[in-house]
């Protein structure tokens, strides 16, 4: 009675041999790092360049880890340094010896030994409660988005209609809802023209006859769906972009994530300048070039604006030439007057809409205007409740108002753009693309690298002082049996750590807790187990059915009760966000592999002590 | 049966009671003093910065207060020089440093720890998902429970997970305690660990209902009762152990999540004994009810995965 097959020995041996390999990675701290990127896809890394930077870290008095090199990993390369301190400066160092078209950023890179990474194993990442760094929640708004698209769309039917010479007299989008357009035609055979026109060519709306303004009309509308995709389309494309930012930022292992249906999640390990971060990922910021307007021009064609850095005012035309979408790289250089200036490459199209513009424009001045969306909350207390109000406000500011010497065509350089810091900001934002819907911070985070070590620390200290008391009193209450439970917990908290390795999640303090609350909850199996035990003994029956009897009659009950317990994790889960969705991971493989642990190692170790022999009196 | 019964049930209508009282009392504390959300759902920006000396609290206050900034609340976290900061504020990319200018003005030496905003939006939609996620575990239960054992059991194991959540609300209303996302999590988690108790316990009848030859429900109830109460008070007792581990090194982070997990295991400790089973014999539970109308006979290996049976 009690014995084991030999199978069931190795499967459980398979299985702790497998929970050491994938949680010990654990155990190696990585090694301070600087990682080098190439910012644009032509650059490459060679040997000349590794030995630069090594030469340049060493005159800078930067310890370069023991034995290691310039390690190449894709297209970036990584420096392993000798202290967590020389990161920064090792940072600027290879910045001031690479310029701006290399992206130098801090990273952590694992130690663990080649053939564990062989296997898969490797260290868990850290949430940002316990490495440091920032966390953004951005709302996308995408409101804002779809009336630029109707506003879009208002354009093109015009243009559209003048082009087939159908005789419209109105086209205005609903003043009341975004998904609406409003069409006015001069008789009802331009109204038939109309309808037969839009119907093939603007097929994303629902065309309905009807009276406009006491003119034959269409009202067109779109569907749920169709502003579910364009919103849809909004989010995606601020995701590209802030991805984009985020990567010019030099940050290691971001995460750029869309959460729910408007809402973008941003985490920057390590980043602790969280201001110059906000400032580069939230702006909203765009570039138009229009011409300056003719002396005597009406409000109706012109506009006037204030200059970004002068107190003075200058009078603009409505057309746009370009906006900064066809921009396909900027950068920054200095002008003869050793003023820095941004060079701007425009897509083909780009190109040629400008050299359009201003082949037949030589002589007159053209504006750049800087455009930027910024978001103001309002609150105010109406009948004791606080009501917010969102504003937002587009500030249109001239950057800078310049002669067109020639005809311009698809690279050419903007001057006047303030000073280096500024001009870096703008060469970026126009690399990494416009927003294409206004966004604003609904949440933000910042822990400090020293908070999140001291998180670390309380999160060990925690586990080692629970362990200790569990494990203490279950010695002292089932001896022997207490010593076998206690080899399944510890054994139970190594399958934990591997399985929360394998699947790639992150530890967070609350998920530390739920460690260590598992440690108190999981030995409940064992000792359902134990009490059965004593039960049975209590009967009258003889060891060895005692144990028998304990461990097949508790199986149901520890199955039960843990299978609600599950439930609860899921729930948790599909409701929670973040730091609750990382302790609802961890409570449910601490159930899963606690039931592992209770039912399969406990009893297996019971049966190596205690079966295949005579026993007259169990040590429990 | 061996041993002494403990007659739990004796007290059965006082325990009732003394429960009734205590979750009317808890609705009333919910109602009147209202929990106290942390930022996590009301919104809000939070600083906390490290003095090198001890923290002047009334001094930070009146100098934020006097700079605009409209609620700031100051306490002391975890030691002397440690400060939390607390105030509703639009969000401002310079917030954290702005802060700590203002502070250094004076003098003080201090380093900026965490800074935090929440928009008021993200905290509303939390608390949306949040009491709907206690909804939706409790249903869940309720259908499972009733599934793997009989109707009755299922409004028991309910009713013990409604009055736990409640008196645990009240207690943190009642003393004003912060409650956070950690806390939430906590909460969550006592309705499962108050449910694997409930379960243990319901398991433990439902035996002893289809062995003894014993008739009596009240008698059958406390056979069960008695015969899980050692298990019932170790678990707890293990389980309330590494919650003071966490109480004593899991700092001010953890200290709303334990606090809210120590209440739970009392109370849920409490319920498995004396709510579900109040409920079974409120709801004239009989020994039919444990037939289960598909099995003739209840096998107990049925029950275990292949893997799991002994050979």
């Amino acid at each position: 009675m009690n014995r084991y097959p030999l199978w069931k020995y190795l499967l459980i041996l398979m299985v702790i041999a497998f929970g050491v390999v994938y949680s010990i990675p654990m155990l190696y701290q990585p090694d301070p790092a600087v990682q080098i990127t190439p910012a644009s896809s032509g650059l490459a890394i060679d040997e000349g360049l590794q030995e630069d930077m090594l030469a340049k870290l060493e005159a800078s008095g930067i310890q370069v880890k023991l034995d290691s090199t310039v390690e190449l990993n894709n297209r970036s390369a990584i420096i392993r340094l000798a202290d967590d301190d020389e990161q920064l400066p090792a940072k600027s160092a290879l910045q001031d010896l690479l310029g701006n078209d290399w992206v130098v950023a801090l990273n952590k890179v694992p130690t663990t030994p080649d053939w564990l990474t062989a296997l898969g194993a490797r260290p868990m990442s850290l949430g940002l409660d316990l490495s440091g760094g920032v966390h953004f929640l951005m709302e996308v708004d995408t409101e804002a988005y779809l009336n630029t698209r109707q506003a879009d769309n208002v354009s093109a039917i015009k243009r559209d209609l003048r082009g087939e010479r159908i005789g419209y007299r109105l086209v205005d989008a609903d003043p009341d809802t975004a998904r609406v357009i409003w069409l006015g035609f001069r008789d009802n055979e331009a109204l038939r023209d109309g309808e037969r026109y839009l119907e093939r060519n603007y097929e994303q709306f629902t065309i309905d006859r009807t009276d406009y303004n006491d003119m034959p009309g269409l009202r067109l509308s779109l569907s749920d769906q169709e502003v579910a995709n364009i919103e849809e389309e909004a989010v995606k494309q601020n995701l590209t972009t802030i991805s984009n930012r985020v990567n010019e930022l030099g940050v290691a292992e971001p995460i750029v994530q869309q959460q729910g249906t408007n809402r973008l999640l941003i985490q920057l390990p390590g980043v602790q300048d969280t201001a110059q971060a906000k400032k580069v990922i939230g702006r909203a910021a765009n570039l138009e070039f229009r011409m300056e307007a003719q002396p005597g021009a009406s409000s109706a064609t012109s506009e006037t604006f204030r200059y970004m850095n002068a107190a003075r005012t200058a009078k603009l035309e409505r057309d746009i030439i370009i906006t900064g979408d066809v921009v396909t790289n900027a950068s920054v250089s200095f002008d003869e007057n050793n003023q820095p200036q941004v060079n701007i490459t425009l897509s083909s199209a780009g190109g040629a809409r400008m050299n359009q513009a201003t082949r037949g424009n030589i002589g007159r001045r053209m504006g750049t205007l800087f455009v930027e969306q910024k978001t103001r909350v309002e609150r105010t207390v109406v009948d004791g409740e606080v009501v917010e109000t969102t504003e937002r406000e587009t500030t249109k500011e001239i950057i800078s108002l310049a002669t067109v010497q020639s005809a311009l065509n698809s690279s050419f350089r903007i001057t006047g753009v303030g000073d280096i810091n500024e001009a870096n900001e703008l060469a970026l934002l126009l690399r990494a693309g416009s927003l294409a819907a206004p966004m604003y911070f609904v949440e933000e985070r910042t822990i400090g690298p020293s908070l999140g070590a001291e998180n670390i620390r309380i999160g060990i200290n925690s586990l080692i002082l629970g362990m200790a008391l569990v494990v203490g009193f279950m010695l002292i209450k089932y001896r022997a049996f207490g010593a076998f439970a206690t080899v399944s917990l510890c054994v139970n908290i190594l399958l934990i750590v591997a399985l929360m390795s394998i699947i790639g999640a992150t530890l967070t303090l609350p998920g530390i807790a739920g460690i260590v609350l598992t440690v108190g909850m999981a030995v409940d199996a064992n000792v359902l187990i134990f009490t059965r035990i004593k039960e049975e003994l209590n009967k009258g029956a003889l060891p060895q059915s005692a144990i028998k009897a304990g461990f097949e009659r508790a199986v149901v009950t520890i199955v039960d009760a843990n299978v609600t317990t599950l439930i609860v994790a899921a729930i948790l889960f599909a409701v929670g966000t973040g730091a609750v969705q990382g302790f609802a991971v961890t409570l449910a493989f601490g159930i899963t592999t606690s039931m592992f642990t209770a039912i399969m190692l406990t009893r297996a170790l019971t049966n190596l002590v205690y079966g295949r022999r005579n026993v007259e009196k169990l040590a429990i | 049966m061996n041993g002494k019964i403990i007659d739990f049930m004796q007290w059965r209508k006082i325990a009732g009671a003394a429960s009734i009282a205590l979750f009317v009392l808890s609705l009333v504390f919910l109602v009147v003093r209202g929990i106290n959300f942390g930022l996590d759902f009301t919104g809000g920006a939070l600083i906390e910065v490290e003095y090198v000396e001890a923290a002047p609290v009334q001094e930070i206050r009146q100098t934020l207060t006097e700079a605009g900034y409209r609620d700031v609340t100051v306490q002391l976290f975890g030691s002397e020089t440690d400060v939390m900061i607390r105030f509703q504020a639009d969000n401002d990319p310079d917030l954290g440093n702005k802060v700590v200018d203002l502070l250094t003005a004076s003098g003080a030496e201090l380093e900026l720890l965490r800074n935090e905003f929440v928009g008021p939006s993200v905290g509303e939609e939390l608390r949306d998902k949040g009491g709907l996620g206690l909804m939706l575990a409790l249903a869940v239960v309720l259908v499972y429970v009733a599934f793997r054992f009989q109707f009755k059991f299922g409004i028991g194991a309910v009713a013990a997970l409604i009055h736990d959540v409640v008196i645990i609300g009240g207690i943190f209303a009642l003393f004003q305690l912060e409650f956070d996302l950690t806390v939430l999590a906590a909460l969550l988690a006592v309705i499962g660990y108050s449910l694997n108790d409930t379960i243990v316990v319901s398991d433990r009848i439902r035996e002893t209902f289809q062995e003894s030859t014993e008739t009596d429900v009240v008698k059958l109830i406390n056979i069960a009762l008695t015969d899980t109460l050692s298990r019932t008070l170790i678990t707890s007792f293990t389980t309330a152990l590494v919650l003071i581990a966490l109480l004593i090194f899991g700092g001010q982070m953890l200290a709303g999540f334990a606090e809210a997990l120590l209440i739970g295991v009392v109370v849920g400790t409490y319920s498995s004994i004396y709510v579900s089973s109040n409920i079974l014999l409120a709801t004239n539970l009989t020994r039919q009810d444990m037939i289960p109308p598909s099995r003739e006979e209840p096998d107990l290996t049925e029950e275990k995965p292949s893997w799991l049976q002994d050979d």
